[in-house]
């Protein structure tokens, strides 16, 4: 494992505490464009030896994570005309304390798990958790769908994190499919903004609370 | 076999995509589950020759999971091209082709033996369902699908972190690492004990998600509320026991590695908790087709139950699978009609179903009878072995608030059904002109058989597999 794994794991918790503290949308998409470029490298920089797998796996995360999902975002903010957050249901100081915690106890928790030798005194797995929660933080707390959609992203990012622990384990064939699962569910989801947009004349999810009890 | 299984729906799904007339598309579902089940019986003939290698593989759980879908599956076929004739309006090119592919998605869930496979399967189960739910296109069912979509998606993320958890303890522990579930269970006392417990908290919140166990149930009543009927039979009786048979699969493995005490402890308290809301916003529900999604949380928990008892309680959970799949469809086919009918969902409206159409009148009655335990169909058995597990293995306490939530749901539910089918029609149903005819009310009919024959006798061939499936999961104890 590279010596720069650690620095680029630092990188991607600012980018965690970035996205929980702007309310502009293009900012949060240009977020999860940075936060994909870093999850590319890292699946460069964690082999021992390079060969050919792991490269082809960082160059689909990077395309689809910083490239692909980041294009369909901004495609749908623009088609919706719309530019900011509004009155999230956390303002965005307690989002970023509540995301600090959340990295804290992720922190604590990833100590107390006994890791395998080659992963011991690195960053991986408390980023990942921690990336994991910032996610949940972003999709349960703010209001735009396209916002919601950039938490469900940056929650499949920690995961990402989580299975570069496995990359020699886990057979491309997986990996690939769950690149695409991504990919299909991001687009579905894209399709759907569009339309909550043309039956509620909002990309405001409060708004979809006809079916209550 | 295990591969045509998988891709033949597929096929037929490609087939919906091309066609160009909405009769013919419509004709092509009925088909496909007939294909879909012939294909199913005969794979259950052959004997598992596949090796522990295989990714796909029928064992026992995944040879009773995918026989009673594949049966759902058909008599829900038969049903559909009447349910699409009659709302000629609505595009029906998408809703077919994702028909078609959520059973080939399903195979490969019951089929997969690998970690991976099977998330990635289950994950193409909730896309393909979700067009499906967005069916009539208005605000209502888009906002149900949105829920479900996102709160779904969440449910499979999470179970991703798990599998990783999983496949991570393995690592820890110095094996070679694998993602096969027999090697898993088979490695099962080496593995990492705190990577493992985690993992399963995390799957089973992930599967729970999908399976729709309080807390994680709130897509639940939405999405059945809104989604055309047949599609609800399928969700409740189909997709949830997809989910439960993640859950048995990543059970057998912590049961190997020695963490069944505290992993049937967290069944135990989800389960009953599952009931316990189910059973509050059962009492007072008006709309019926929500309360048949509360009933869904609340056999859920039945079956995340039956499971922490552990011992008959495996068999017991298993033919409730069975018993409460079927039912449910019994319900949900008897309840599209009677909505489509009322054009309303609501016991405020909705009056006199008897009279006005006694066919599904008849059927929503007997299978309200049947879920919630009535003798002589089917989930009486089943719960009643349950129950019986909790009594012998000591388990006073639970087996009480078992019983207690059993009774408030059989009053709730029974209330909302009496105001439904009794009374005198409103003159505006009275208006409409649909009826019960054959095509509507057949399925739910040989469904209720069904579920009445698994009330008076298991038949043996069941019997066997019911065995075989709950001593694969209570083998290492």
């Amino acid at each position: 494992m590279s010596s720069l794994v650690d620095p680029v794991l630092v990188l991607v918790l600012l980018t965690n505490f970035f996205l929980l503290g702007t309310s502009r949308l293009r900012a949060i998409i240009n977020g999860t464009a940075i936060q994909g470029v870093l999850l590319g490298s890292l699946a460069m920089l964690i082999q021992h030896e390079p060969s050919l797998r792991p490269v082809l796996v960082a160059i689909g995360a990077t395309a689809i994570k910083a490239l692909a999902i980041p294009w369909m975002l901004s495609r749908a903010m623009r088609e919706a005309a719309i530019r900011r957050e509004v009155e999230p249901l956390i303002g965005y100081i307690p989002s970023l304390v509540l995301g600090a915690t959340g990295t804290g106890l992720a922190m604590l928790f990833a100590g107390t798990l006994p890791l395998a030798p080659q992963h011991v005194g690195s960053l991986l797995i408390p980023t990942s958790l921690a990336t994991v929660i910032t996610g949940f933080i972003l999709l349960t707390t703010r209001r735009k769908a396209i916002t919601q959609v950039a938490g469900y992203l940056v929650l499949e990012n920690g995961i990402f994190i989580m299975g570069l622990t496995l990359i020699e384990a886990i057979p491309f064939f997986v990996e690939v499919g769950v690149l695409l699962d991504l990919l299909v569910a991001i687009f579905v989801m894209g399709i759907m903004v569009l339309q909550i947009n043309r039956e509620f004349a909002s990309l405001d999810t409060s708004r979809l609370s006809n079916l209550k009890e | 076999m295990e591969l045509a299984l998988v891709l033949v729906p597929f096929a037929f799904a490609l087939l919906a995509l091309g066609l160009r007339s909405d009769a013919w598309r419509r004709r092509l579902l009925p088909v496909a589950g007939a294909t879909h089940l012939a294909m199913t019986a005969f794979a259950l003939t052959l004997p598992d020759h596949a090796g522990p290698e295989a990714w796909l593989r029928l064992d026992a759980l995944g040879r009773l999971v995918l026989g009673f879908c594949s049966v759902l599956y058909f008599f829900t076929s038969l049903y559909a091209p009447g349910y699409l004739a009659s709302h000629p309006e609505k595009p029906t090119r998408i809703f077919s082709a994702c028909f078609l592919a959520f059973m080939g998605s399903l195979s490969l869930v019951a089929e997969s033996h690998h970690l991976g496979l099977m998330w990635v399967a289950i994950e193409s189960t909730t896309l393909a369902t979700a067009p499906m739910l967005n069916f009539h296109a208005n605000p209502r069912s888009l906002e149900a699908t949105w829920k479900y979509l996102l709160i779904g998606s969440v449910g499979i993320a999470l179970a991703l972190l798990g599998s990783l958890f999983l496949a991570y303890s393995a690592l820890q522990a110095g094996l070679r690492p694998t993602l096969l579930f027999d090697d898993l269970v088979r490695d099962g006392t080496h593995l990492s004990r705190p990577w493992v417990r985690a993992a399963f908290v995390i799957l089973f919140v992930g599967y729970g998600t999908k399976m729709g166990l309080a807390p994680m149930h709130t897509w639940k009543p939405d999405a059945y509320g809104e989604a055309p009927g047949m599609v609800g039979a399928l969700l409740a009786g189909a997709l949830t026991s997809g989910a439960f048979l993640a859950i048995l699969r990543f059970f057998r493995v912590c049961s190997a590695a020695g963490d069944g005490p505290f992993v049937q402890h967290v069944l135990l308290a989800a389960g009953l908790f599952s009931m316990a809301v189910a059973a509050a916003f059962m009492v007072r529900q008006k709309d019926f087709k929500r309360m048949l999604a509360y009933s869904s949380v609340e056999h859920m928990g039945i079956l995340v139950v039956g499971l922490g008892i552990g011992g008959a309680g495996f068999f017991g959970s298993l033919l409730h699978m069975l018993n409460n799949g079927l039912t449910k469809g019994v319900l949900f086919l008897a309840a599209a009609n009677i909505h489509r009918t009322y054009a309303s969902k609501s016991s405020d409206d909705v009056r006199g179903v008897l009279r006005r159409l006694p066919g599904s009148g008849a059927l929503l009655l007997a299978g309200f009878f049947a879920v919630t335990g009535s003798p002589p169909f089917g989930p009486f058995l089943s719960e009643f072995t349950i129950l019986n597990a909790a009594v012998t293995s000591g388990r006073y306490v639970v087996a009480a608030v078992f019983l207690v939530l059993l009774v408030i749901v059989f009053i709730g539910m029974g209330a909302t059904v009496m105001t439904v089918v009794q009374g005198k029609p409103t003159a505006q149903a009275s208006a409409t002109t649909s009826r019960d005819t054959f095509a509507s009310v057949g399925p739910g009919m040989a469904l209720l058989a069904l579920v009445l024959v698994l009330g008076l006798y298991v038949p043996g061939p069941i019997d066997r597999l019911l065995r075989d499936a709950a001593a694969s999961l209570g083998g290492s104890r």
